[in-house]
């Protein structure tokens, strides 16, 4: 007898010091996680704040450029690649491929768009600061659109002129200019480029900067879905019933995602991001370029003509507080990559910034096990979990799924 | 009178205790995964330097304190005996004690208020749970810091 209350009694203090928070209004959350859950449902999103650095960022017309130069394939080298190649709007605005095709191959995974006009930092390791500065980068790219900044503006002026001026006001002249100019560009661009004076460089670079601000006025437009998850956040969130609506394996994934599996320490909040970098050990693909990420990727958009500070943002003295008090420092910048959104992770395969691993399950396997990094320091540390509960994760990110309800057609 | 506890019994009849266990293990467990904040934190936003040269006051651009969201905060700073420090440098930096990173910014003092407050602009938290701000401050008595507590 004396066995079974010393047992008693230390099942006793156990259940006290690890449910003395249960809240006996909500049986199985306590009163913390209640919170916790309800603060990822979407219905807590804000309204889209305006983006300073884009005058037109909210300017219906400027959407509706936007979304017909997003489809355009003129707007490359080949004519034959648009931003619509690798972010097609059926598939979540991505290309299910490890690593992006335009006119050659890049060394990245194609980003999904819904919701990252909520994010600071645009890419996976956030080198651009704005959805319109985002969208300029593939234009120029070699290996994505390939075209030059010269060549849109003179796109813009054969095909979007009445459009562009409603928005922008007046094209510049571009007659007697070169065909391609760019200090980005192929080497004969660059000395096409190097050759301009200073006054129709700043005339190009405006009209490409307003190509960038209207595709992100029409970027800013994609958001989000409501999952199943957001409806039992929320049933929960407002002491309704909430039987039904996650299945006993999925709530098991729920307690995983915001306890042991420590998943919120990174994908928090209504997108399931904290649009921050970390170094999660993700293996380095072999046969690619040394990739250090957010590390190398603060020179670049400090450097940035585009960026906030820059002559072609529309923001004030008293904006750009991401860009201003940015971590620009530290070990752990090293090979650390954006959080992405875990909305509609399990339509999303590959995943990671390279397309690493093929399957959730794999995914779960990789933070469970926390493998060292190739280059600086993992924040992982092993999650001792079971098949049962890697699995029961998986349920649950499944229940954020979207299943093409976001789909839009050119 | 029964026998002793030391005779063995039925091992049916400790059969009870299973879910019991369970449901402590299962607590530890749980317990130990959320990992709450110590229990007898200091949340006080008023706390003298290590040195008990200075005492700062941390002033929160927004309560209850925002995740996610870049915010403007006032520190002020007095002698120990309440008079304001003006013209003192401040550093402030922060992290999580228990996940072993800094804040994902790097805030910094923009203005003198006058009276011992000053501006600090670029504070963010990108994740809930338990916070430590230090702040740093050096002045004519010399350079002090102070450690202060959130929980988000």
């Amino acid at each position: 007898m004396r066995f079974a209350l010393a047992a008693g009694a230390v099942a006793l203090a156990a259940a006290v010091a690890g449910w003395s928070w249960l809240d006996p209004g909500m049986p199985g959350w306590s009163l913390t996680e209640t919170k916790l859950i309800a603060s990822l449902s979407l219905s807590t999103l804000p309204p889209l704040p305006p983006d300073p650095s884009n005058a037109v960022g909210d300017d219906p017309a400027a959407a509706a450029l936007g979304r017909a130069l997003f489809f355009d394939t003129r707007l490359s080298g080949n004519g034959k690649v648009a931003c619509a190649t690798c972010h097609l709007p059926d598939r979540q605005f991505q290309d299910g491929a490890p690593l992006a095709t335009g006119m050659g191959r890049t060394n990245r995974r194609t980003m999904p768009i819904a919701g990252t006009a909520y994010g600071p930092w645009l890419f996976w390791d956030g080198r651009k600061d704005s959805q319109w500065s985002q969208a300029l980068g593939p234009l120029e790219s070699a290996v994505e659109h390939g075209a030059d900044r010269t060549q849109i503006a003179r796109i813009i002026a054969a095909n979007y002129a009445m459009d562009y001026e409603a928005v922008f006001g007046g094209l510049p002249e571009l007659s007697g200019l070169p065909e391609h100019a760019s200090p980005l560009g192929s080497d004969a661009a660059e000395a096409q480029w190097a050759a301009l004076d200073e006054q129709h460089r700043d005339e190009i670079n405006r009209v490409f900067a307003n190509v960038g601000k209207a595709i992100a006025a029409f970027e800013r437009t994609i958001e989000p879905r409501p999952t199943r998850f957001d409806a039992y956040a929320d049933a929960l969130a407002a002491g309704r019933d909430t039987t039904g609506l996650l299945t006993a394996a999925e709530l098991e994934g729920l307690r995983l995602f915001i306890g042991k599996g420590r998943c919120t320490n990174c994908h928090n909040g209504p997108l399931l991001t904290d649009q921050h970098f970390h170094n999660t050990g993700v293996p380095a693909v072999a046969g690619l370029p040394e990739d250090n990420g957010r590390r190398v990727a603060i020179a670049q958009v400090l450097a940035d003509p585009f960026n906030c500070f820059g002559p072609y943002s529309d923001a004030g003295p008293a904006d750009c507080a991401e860009l201003r008090y940015m971590d620009r420092d530290g070990d752990d910048l090293v090979r650390a990559y954006k959080s992405p959104s875990l909305r509609g992770v399990t339509e999303r395969a590959p995943y990671m910034h390279a397309g690493q691993f093929a399957t959730l399950a794999a995914i779960v396997r990789h933070y469970n096990a926390a493998p060292a990094a190739p280059a600086g320091q993992s924040e992982l540390t092993p999650l001792e979990m079971s098949e049962v509960e890697l699995a029961a994760l998986e349920a649950f990110l499944a229940t954020l799924g979207e299943a093409g309800a976001q789909g839009i057609k050119p | 009178m029964p026998k002793s506890s030391s005779t063995p019994k039925s091992p049916l009849r400790l059969l009870w205790l299973l879910p019991v266990a369970l449901i402590a293990v299962g607590g530890i467990g749980v317990a130990m995964m959320m990992r709450p904040p110590p229990a007898d934190l200091d949340l006080s936003l008023t706390r003298a330097t290590e040195h008990g040269l200075f005492v700062g006051t941390l002033e929160p651009g927004a309560s209850p304190i925002p995740v996610g969201t870049i915010q403007t905060w006032t520190v002020a700073v007095t002698t120990p005996d309440g008079q304001p420090v003006e013209h003192a440098a401040i550093s402030i930096d922060g992290g999580m004690p228990q996940h072993g990173h800094g804040l994902p910014t790097e805030p910094r003092v923009t203005e003198e208020l006058g009276g011992g407050r000053y501006k600090v602009e670029g504070m963010k938290f990108n994740m809930p749970g338990w916070w430590t701000i230090t702040l740093e401050v050096s002045g004519a008595a010399g350079t002090d810091s102070a450690t202060f507590n959130l929980t988000l």
